[in-house]
């Protein structure tokens, strides 16, 4: 829109640059009322169809999930007649964090958290830093490898390990017990750590995909001059690389943050194989069966928003953490 | 850029025999998935894992597969691919409209706009999926192909991308001379902003087709008609029925090896127009 003055005599190579379509422009009558009305129209077109669908399934679930918490369905007087429904503002969380078994879970995803939250981001950037220290024979064959289980479903890749996870099966397991090991990934003790090796298996190609190109980023003239000042290599990865890749590290830890609190499929398919999970193991487990085994989508409801709000209070943390001294990073 | 230096063999060494182990564990499942979905059932629990066994029966096994139930496993294929298609096409359509808006139109709102489909990065899907379920059951739209469909085409993530690619790619030098040339401001996007675009498009394409491809949940709470299923939804729907019969175990690894197999593939044809440094990038925005 703020174009129409700038075709006068002086000519585009000498207009100011503009900041964008809707930036300063010079004052000019009739054409520049049309392409404004125009552009704010061409606006609204572009916006609108992604917002919409947006508030359709993104807010308005939330909405009605914060909405729905706050009410429960009673049966009216001695279980005759049309349940009804009454507002009972926070009783839904009480019954929540007073039952053991929901805080039980709550806890076992923040241990989860602690144990795959370190295990992703190390293992991800030591394979980034690896494939890019220049020593690597066939980097990229050996990238697209560490890749590809990206592609496999979480639900296949819990089913294969599955199988790995059981003597009767796994070639792994059977090769340790010859050699004196007993491993018994699905025992009570170590079913946290088999659910953490599915995700790591999964994501870490694709987080590392992340931190080499931000590796990559990196002018090459940094290296050549810490070089010249006779630089090691890990002085070269600990003062140069890390610094510079902070921002994709904190990056792949949110996402990593996010994705742990997702936690539903493993166990859901590793449920059958072991003992050691129960129906409600995580909070997610436990609102799906709320709202669909035991009939209480209110108390579901409300169990579906902790989790949220533990992952803002998550997320949120941890990047004031890392933002608090230094550079932001978002 | 390093590997001019010359460098110490003991170090190469190390590197390269830590990045073979770690190839030897992504490989290993697949591995065994493939090997195992050559074998008999019987075979697949009584001869060792990471070898064939004596008979293999790879086409018995997978003509086994695509007849059971009335070949319904080929339709869970066609399904998951026209869930993943559709959804990522149109995600990508929107989410690129929406972010090109967003970086080249000054608007009231714009920044709370972004900072609020920006947080919808941060919602677990976990969280929606539920709540969805008894919305679109209101709807009426439960248990058809809308209900996975619809969610599926909203990427906020792509959003994101979209809006750090239009301001990296497209120069407002363009727009402006594309205007004083006359042209609308849809056709500007449509035909010369999208063109500048494509390495972010095809990110969002891609990502959105894989998050689609892999989603268990909303298939889960949204399906009740197994000819509407993904393939993640199948095979789970196959691998609840081994406690009956062991049979569906063959039936289960065949399944998960042909769909891994697929979905592999398609990574690593397609793993160079995967722009990851527009991730890495964004950071910096």
């Amino acid at each position: 829109m703020s174009t129409t003055s700038d075709r006068t005599a002086a000519g585009r190579a000498s207009a100011p640059p503009l900041p964008g379509p809707s930036g300063p422009s010079a004052p000019a009558a009739g054409r520049r009322g049309r392409t404004r009305r125009q552009s704010r129209a061409a606006l609204w077109i572009l916006i609108l169809p992604f917002t919409v669908m947006f508030a359709a399934f993104f807010v308005a679930p939330i909405v009605f999930a914060l909405v729905q918490s706050l009410f429960t369905v009673r049966s009216s007087g001695l279980g005759f007649g049309p349940p009804e429904t009454a507002f009972v503002f926070l009783e839904n969380y009480a019954t929540a964090l007073g039952s053991a078994s929901f805080v039980a879970s709550l806890g076992r995803l923040l241990l989860f958290s602690l144990i795959e939250v370190p295990l992703m981001v190390v293992t991800s950037l030591a394979l980034a830093l690896l494939l890019e220290s220049g020593r690597a024979r066939f980097p990229r064959f050996f990238r697209v490898l560490y890749f590809a289980p990206y592609g496999v479903p979480g639900v296949i890749a819990a089913l294969l390990w599955g199988f790995l996870y059981i003597p009767a099966t796994s070639p792994v397991l059977q090769g340790l017990d010859a050699i004196g090991l007993s491993l018994s990934p699905l025992s009570s003790g170590g079913v946290l750590f088999a659910i953490a090796n599915i995700a790591l298996w999964g994501f870490a190609g694709y987080n590392m995909f992340i931190l080499i190109a931000a590796l990559n980023a990196i002018p090459s003239e940094l290296y050549e001059a810490a070089r010249i000042d006779g630089a090691s290599e890990w002085s070269v990865t600990w003062n140069i690389k890390l610094p510079l890749v902070r921002p994709s590290i904190i990056l792949v830890t949110v996402f990593t943050i996010i994705g742990t609190l997702q936690l539903f499929v493993e166990p859901l398919v590793l449920r059958p194989l072991t003992t050691a999970i129960s129906s409600d193991f995580t909070p997610n487990l436990a609102a799906y069966n709320q709202s669909f085994a035991q009939g209480n989508p209110n108390l579901a409801a409300a169990m579906a928003v902790i989790v949220a709000l533990v992952g803002f209070v998550f997320s949120f943390g941890f990047l004031r953490l890392v933002n608090r001294k230094g550079n932001r990073a978002w | 850029m390093v590997r001019s230096r010359r460098q110490p063999l003991g170090s190469v060494i190390a590197v390269n025999a830590v990045l073979v182990l770690a190839a030897a564990y992504f490989l290993l499942p697949l591995l065994w998935v493939v090997i195992a979905a050559t074998k008999s059932p019987g075979d697949l629990f009584a001869s060792f894992g990471l070898w064939f066994s004596d008979s293999p029966q790879a086409l018995e096994n997978l003509s086994r597969l695509f007849t059971q139930d009335g070949g319904i496993f080929g339709t869970w294929v066609l399904n998951s691919v026209l869930y993943s298609a559709v959804g990522a096409f149109v995600a990508m359509v929107l989410s690129a409209a929406c972010g090109y808006a967003i970086a080249k139109y000054v608007f009231r709102g714009r920044e709370t706009l972004f900072s609020v489909i920006l947080g919808g990065v941060l919602v677990p899907a976990t969280v929606i999926a539920l709540p969805l379920y008894f919305l679109l059951n209101a709807a009426g739209l439960t248990g058809t192909y809308w209900a996975v469909l619809l969610p599926s085409m909203v990427s906020p993530f792509g959003v994101y991308l979209a809006r750090i690619q239009a301001n990296a790619a497209v120069p407002d030098e363009v727009i402006e001379a594309a205007r004083i040339d006359g042209a609308g401001d849809l056709r500007i996007f449509g035909s010369i902003a999208t063109r500048m675009m494509v390495p972010a498009l095809v990110t969002i394409f891609l990502f959105q087709f894989v998050t689609i491809w892999n989603n268990y949940l909303l298939p889960l709470v949204m399906l009740n008609d197994t000819k509407t299923f993904p393939i993640t939804l199948g095979l789970t729907l196959w691998n609840s029925q081994t406690q009956r019969d062991p049979m569906f175990y063959q039936l289960v690894v065949t399944g998960s090896a042909v769909s891994a197999i697929l979905l592999v593939a398609l990574m690593v044809s397609l793993q160079r127009f995967w722009k990851a440094d527009l991730t890495a990038g964004a950071t910096k925005g």
